[in-house]
């Protein structure tokens, strides 16, 4: 495992491009997009503000920077450095801004979510869809960016359209059974559309492309409802994470629960394998020592090393249980993601925060718990295999796969708390990010076996 | 004899009165002897003394002995005097009486001892129950006061239960009103929220209206250059024809993808339904080995043949290609039905072990092993037995099949042999008889053809030699040939005729002779030796005189 050396970094805003050749970061203003595999820089683009957003375009040719303060969206070309493009929304403002899957239209949401106004970078034609839904994914793209929901919202009911991402043409348009809609997602096959309800009902819907309610879904009432949703990639199962702690599983054929997983606080299965972070003191070597300390020594002196061990069953965690009185608690499964092969499922009870719980879809099992020193910050599976890179706020970076896990320490000097990671395409690296830098982690082919 | 308050005197003289006193002075005197009723008057041989003095003294002594007579009689006692109203005593009646109260004295005493030891007893019993029946009661107090306690207890706990019950009414009451509370909030909140959103909106009309009116010249986009489309296609216009397209499209690919997951259920469908049948195959051929039981035969017969049946039907067809219900229905409840039996049977043989583990450990199972060795040791005897048998008949066999030593048995089988012998050649006998018998009725029958042929041919003869008279006549008239004279007698009539022959032309002869075909051969050897001879004779008269007495001769030979 290589390690470059950290470049500076604003806002968590580092991103891959889908081809994987180039990387963009922003530092305040400035857009840098580099090579992915050596981080030469490659291009050097200025915007007019501090930016917020950055997206490739799918084609990895186009960059868009949003600047929503100033409501301004800046489209970068990297064939083409001298090209430029600049989408001021004016007074109307700016909230969201994304790119149409076939990279030559951007969707800007003005604020209040008055509307969405389709720009597009090849004609002169300008389109509107009225009505968007102020909700946290209300937009939502097939996979092969055929298709486009929107989630509306009129005289207090609810409404999904569809178009037809080509000629935006509206398609379809039906109303859901939703209180209050809270994101839609397309079923990775592209002909299923999950819609669910606010956190204050459990409910999910579920629509067929042509518009139609194939199924609906409710667990129970009264208590706070579904967090968060993930399909798995091959469009079979729907894992359902709510606020009481369990993730259900639906399937694809009859749309019933078929499986329903528990996070308690304590683990007895002897099936399961835990494993614990445990710290390791760091062996410094005495001759070393020097004053004043070089950094390098510093940092080897604060860091410390930690390795995993495996817990004997029956194994408790820190539990936490939030604050009654508050709104949007710190319960419930608030991560969900399935492996690309759709054989695990990892998950993160945010009662129990230092702990990703990872399943067996196969057999619908709980195969391995990873229990961290630190709450969890986030975690992203290889997109070619089974292997989960997790980081936890500091700087170690934790994978696992079935083989086994492992804890990086990565090598910077200072502070590197890893908030965010991203996989490249290939799975062969991965951008680590903190709030004020990021590094690239480039992994050997047979690592962790 | 004082003391004895059970022996009444009804009816006393003025004897009886003295003794009486003198008894009532008895009784004051030992005051021992007054205590207590039971005990037994056994004064010490100087009061004995005393008393016994008491009764008769020298001046009483008639008095007494007539007292004493009769109260012996009255206790059925013979008389103490000789004579009755006499005065002389006798001393054995005496003795006797004597003994005979002596008697009964030890009876009453060993009666009296045993009624006292009864009433001991009787008496030592009455504590017991006495004690016993104090003990029970104090029992039943205290069991009395438990039961009280225990029904106070389970009063208590009555009311607890009927508490909790109470209280666990009050909480469902809790629970379905915070539930309603919770529910009547929610819509109050819908509805807030809803009032808020509808303000909301119409702000934000409002609002676009007010940036739609403004016309905002900043909202533009600024491009360098247009950028061409991703697909290098040219932009279309939106028309209903595209949007008819896109609905095509679109449910293109819903039914591609349908029809994708319908494929993969159908594979699926079809390994789950092989596997069920291998099953089935497989569960079938476990479970014939119940058929031999008889008990069984009866649950399984019809089952199994419908079983049958349904293997036979669904076999026919190619199953797995058909999805309709009924033979989804019929495959799994026919596996089903299997699966029942074949647990049964599993069952039934775990008990089977479980029993014999647990005979196992019985002693039972000894005695059973020891009859169980007893019998094979019996079957062994008897098959080692049978071996023998075996063994000496294969002996003897072998003996009368190889050499017959013993003359007696020889002769036996000789016997026995003359006797097969015998009646096959009897047989043989019968049947030669009656072949004979055929033979000679066909050789008699043969004969008498024969005897007619030579009686035909005689005539036939006799013609020919006429006619060749008469030939030989006419011819001779011309020559004056000689007679032939010289002919036996019994053939003078052939020879006349063979004289004749000698110039008839033998060639009409012949045809005659052939044409006589039926007659056998001999004949027509003889017209032929006739031809010749008279061809003979033609030439040479005396030779052929000769030659036909040789040739009838030699004829007569061959007919024989």
């Amino acid at each position: 495992m290589n390690f470059s050396e950290p470049c500076r970094l604003s806002g968590l805003l580092g991103r891959i491009s889908p081809d994987g050749r180039c990387l963009a970061s922003c530092v305040q203003y400035r857009l840098i997009v580099r090579d992915a595999s050596t981080l030469q820089i490659l291009q050097l683009y200025t915007c007019l503000d501090q930016i917020q957003y950055v997206e490739w375009s799918s084609d990895s040719l186009f960059i868009l920077c949003a600047m929503y303060k100033r409501g301004i969206v800046q489209v970068w070309s990297l064939e083409q450095p001298d090209w430029h493009c600049k989408i001021d929304e004016g007074s109307a403002g700016l909230v969201a801004s994304c790119w149409s899957p076939d990279g030559r239209h951007i969707l800007n949401t003005t604020e209040f979510h008055l509307r969405i106004t389709v720009w597009s970078l090849c004609t002169k034609s300008v389109s509107y869809i009225k009505y968007p839904k102020a909700c946290q994914q209300g937009i939502a793209f097939t996979k092969d960016g055929r298709y486009m929901a929107v989630a509306e919202r009129r005289d207090c009911k609810d409404f999904v359209s569809l178009f037809v991402c080509s000629d935006w043409q509206l398609l379809r348009h039906f109303d859901t059974e939703t209180q209050d809609l809270f994101g839609i997602e397309w079923a990775p096959n592209g002909c299923v559309l999950a819609v669910w309800d606010t956190c204050l009902e459990y409910k999910i819907l579920l629509y067929s492309l042509d518009g139609r309610l194939l199924s609906t879904y409710r667990a129970y009432e009264w208590f706070l409802g579904i967090k968060s949703i993930a399909w798995s990639p091959s469009s079979q199962f729907l894992a359902i994470g709510s606020y009481d702690e369990k993730v259900r599983i639906l399937n694809h054929v009859t749309w019933k629960k078929i499986a329903e997983f528990e996070h308690p606080a304590t683990v007895a299965n002897t099936k399961t394998v835990v494993y614990k972070e445990v710290e390791k003191p760091s062996a410094v070597e005495m001759e070393r020592l020097s004053f004043p300390p070089t950094r390098a020594l510093a940092s080897t002196l604060f860091s410390t090393q930690s390795k995993y061990d495996i817990s004997q069953v029956p194994v408790s965690f820190q539990y936490i249980k939030p604050v009654a009185d508050r709104a949007n608690p710190k319960m419930g499964i608030g991560m969900l993601a399935f492996s690309p092969d759709n054989c695990f499922l990892a998950t993160k009870n945010d009662n129990i925060p230092n702990a990703v719980w990872i399943w067996d879809i196969q057999k619908l099992k709980l195969s391995v718990v990873l229990e961290q020193l630190c709450a969890i910050q986030s975690f992203q599976w290889d997109p070619r295999q089974p292997r989960l890179a997790v980081c936890t706020g500091n700087s170690k970076v934790y994978l696992w796969s079935p083989a086994g896990c492992v804890s990086v320490q990565v090598p910077v000097e200072g502070d590197f708390q890893i908030v965010s990671l991203c996989w490249h395409p290939s799975g062969d690296s991965m951008a680590l990010l903190s709030k004020e830098n990021f590094c690239m982690c480039y992994l050997e082919r047979e690592e962790v076996k | 004899m004082g003391d004895w308050k059970t022996v009444t005197v009804p009816v006393l003289s003025s004897d009886s009165k003295n003794i009486f006193q003198y008894t009532s002075e008895k009784k004051i005197s030992p005051p021992s002897m007054n205590s207590q009723v039971l005990r037994l008057p056994l004064p010490s041989s100087k009061s004995m003394h005393s008393f016994f003095s008491a009764f008769c003294t020298e001046e009483n002594i008639e008095q007494s002995i007539s007292y004493l007579n009769r109260e012996l009689t009255t206790l059925g006692f013979p008389s103490i005097y000789v004579e009755p109203k006499g005065k002389e005593l006798n001393l054995i009646s005496i003795i006797n009486c004597m003994n005979e109260l002596l008697v009964q004295q030890h009876k009453n005493l060993r009666a009296q001892e045993e009624v006292e030891m009864q009433h001991l007893k009787l008496g030592s019993d009455m504590d017991h129950l006495q004690n016993s029946y104090a003990k029970l009661k104090e029992q039943l107090e205290l069991s009395k006061r438990e039961i009280v306690g225990l029904q106070e207890r389970d009063r208590q706990l009555q009311s607890k239960n009927r508490n909790l019950h109470q209280l666990l009414k009050n909480e469902k009451d809790e629970v379905q009103k915070l539930q309603n509370i919770i529910s009547s909030r929610a819509t109050q909140y819908n509805h807030d929220m809803k009032r808020k959103e509808r303000e909301y909106n119409k702000l934000k009309e409002r609002l676009h209206q007010l940036v739609m009116n403004k016309k905002d010249k900043k909202i533009a986009m600024e491009v360098l250059n247009y950028v061409g489309r991703a697909d290098g296609k040219r932009g279309a216009w939106r028309t209903d024809k595209t949007e008819a397209r896109n609905e095509e499209e679109m449910y293109k690919v819903l039914l591609s993808d349908y029809e994708q997951r319908q494929k993969q259920l159908l594979v699926e469908n079809a390994e789950l339904k092989k596997v069920l049948q291998q099953m089935k195959k497989e569960i079938i051929s476990l479970l014939p080995p119940q058929k031999q039981k008889p008990k069984e035969r009866s649950e399984d017969g019809p089952v199994l043949s419908d079983l049958e049946e349904d293997i036979g039907e669904l076999n026919k067809e190619n199953m797995w290609e058909l999805s309709c219900e009924t033979v989804r229905e019929q495959l799994t409840n026919s596996i089903r039905k299997q699966w029942r039996m074949l647990k049964n049977h599993v069952e039934k043989l775990d008990n089977q072990v479980s029993r014999v583990h647990l005979r196992a450990l019985d002693d039972k199972d000894v005695i059973s092993r020891e009859d169980h060795e007893l019998e094979t040791e019996k079957l062994e005897l008897e098959i080692q037995q049978c071996k023998e048998m075996i063994k000496t008949q294969q002996q003897l066999l072998q003996q009368q099949l190889m050499s017959p030593c013993d003359d007696d048995t020889t002769l036996l089988l000789q016997d026995c042999y003359l006797l097969e012998e015998r009646e096959r050649l009897q047989e043989e006998w019968r049947l030669f008889r009656e072949q004979k018998k055929n033979f000679e009725k066909e050789r008699r029958s043969f004969t008498e053809a024969a005897i007619r042929l030579g009686l035909e041919r005689k005539a036939f003869e006799e013609d020919r030699g006429a006619w060749l008279k008469q030939q030989f006549l006419s011819m001779s008239t011309d020559h004056k040939h000689s007679e032939n004279v010289t002919t036996s007698s019994a053939f003078l009539g052939s020879s006349d005729q063979d004289g004749r022959l000698l110039n008839s032309t033998s060639q009409q002869r012949k045809p005659h002779c052939t044409l006589s075909g039926p007659v056998s051969a001999e004949p027509c050897q003889t017209s032929q030796y006739i031809s010749r001879n008279s061809s003979n004779a033609a030439s040479k008269k005396p030779a052929g005189d000769s030659k036909p007495n040789q040739w009838e001769e030699s004829d007569e030979g061959e007919i024989e």
